[in-house]
């Protein structure tokens, strides 16, 4: 048996406090979803980096093509006016 | 060569020891995986569980160490690891037996991981405050253990012809080891009556219930009972013991003393 043929490869998010959005921190590969959790767990968040994990096939994943990348996301660049950065946060809005 | 330590022969003692030797020698035998794990996200998994279980033995060997020198002298938990004969250990005999195979090595952690929710799920009451303490952290990690090797016990069994042939020859030979968990004696009643702990005794059924369950699932039966009883928890142990013993406790017997 090839793991690669059996056990797809997964992408592995974890949200480390609640509040916080789920970030990327990995992948690995694991025959189902169950145990991609589970192992999900072991590998990425054993020092407590979490409080929740999320799980998704690696081919479920439809990415951006990078020869796609100045037609995306260039024009934004010098246009201050879509940024908005005019206006200052109260310090107790956190992780904006 | 550093000598071995003597305990005073106390109940209470032993109740703690045969815990903490199950937890230990177990993490022994899955730190074997380290680097040979079917896949390096298992590898991992395993070895997490051996330090889980390491973390456990430091905690009861300590607490029993507390209580086990004589005349007020204790030991710590490296004396009771390291200087201590085959004799002395009381480990259940299943956790000593060699690892095998992936399937014997899961079905194995899912037999000792259901024992073990079952006993911190009591000892949370211990009259013991420290015990209680190390039941309430420790329950967690049963909890996690039994999960995972239970869900592999399902995938093996219930898997291809090859795994489920395993599965069941991992059955064969580990069952017959489950007997031992439950044999009722003055060290259990000592633990009962003195409020410390559960009888293991007590927990049989409910140990045969959980795994009845795994077992179902992964469609295979538990094998039917036999007159076969092992002692490890008396310390009357297999055949394994000695070489566990003699590769752990080599740098200690060699160095007495060293500080590490």
């Amino acid at each position: 048996m090839t793991t690669q043929n059996e056990w797809p490869l997964w992408e592995v998010f974890v949200r480390s406090k609640a509040g916080l959005d789920h970030k990327h921190c990995g992948s690995l590969h694991a025959p189902d979803a169950k145990m991609a959790i589970q192992l999900a767990r072991d590998v990425y968040t054993r020092r407590q980096e979490g409080t929740s994990v999320w799980v998704v096939r690696a081919d479920q994943i439809v990415a951006s093509d990078p020869g796609d990348k100045d037609m995306y996301f260039d024009p934004m660049e010098d246009k201050v006016y879509r940024h908005p950065t005019f206006y200052s946060l109260p310090d107790s809005v956190n992780h904006m | 060569m550093q000598a071995s330590i003597q305990l005073k022969k106390d109940p209470g003692v032993q109740y703690l020891l045969r815990l903490a030797d199950t937890c230990l020698i177990l993490a022994q035998r899955l730190g074997e995986w380290a680097g040979h794990a079917p896949i390096l996200e298992e590898d991992i998994a395993l070895t997490n569980m051996a330090l889980d279980l390491v973390g456990q033995a430091r905690a009861l060997l300590t607490r029993a160490g507390q209580l086990a020198g004589q005349e007020g002298e204790g030991f710590d938990e490296d004396q009771l690891a390291f200087l201590r004969d085959e004799r002395d250990y009381l480990n259940l005999t299943l956790v000593e037996l060699p690892h095998g195979d992936f399937a014997h090595t899961v079905l194995r952690n899912a037999m000792v991981a259901t024992l073990l929710k079952l006993l911190w799920q009591r000892l949370q009451d211990s009259g013991d405050a420290e015990l209680a303490a190390i039941a309430a952290k420790a329950v967690k990690e049963a909890r996690y253990h039994q999960e995972h090797a239970a869900d592999w016990v399902v995938r093996l069994g219930d898997g291809t012809d090859e795994s489920r042939a395993r599965m069941q020859a991992a059955l064969k030979a580990l069952w017959i080891y489950s007997a031992e968990m439950f044999d009722a004696d003055a060290v259990d009643e000592h633990a009962g009556a003195s409020g410390l702990g559960p009888r293991w005794s007590e927990l049989r059924d409910e140990w045969h219930a959980e795994m009845r369950e795994i077992l179902a699932a992964a469609t295979l039966e538990p094998p039917a009972d036999s007159a076969f009883r092992s002692e490890g928890k008396r310390g009357r142990h297999s055949e394994h013991m000695g070489y566990i013993l003699a590769e752990m406790q080599h740098l200690q017997r060699a160095y007495p003393g060293g500080v590490w």
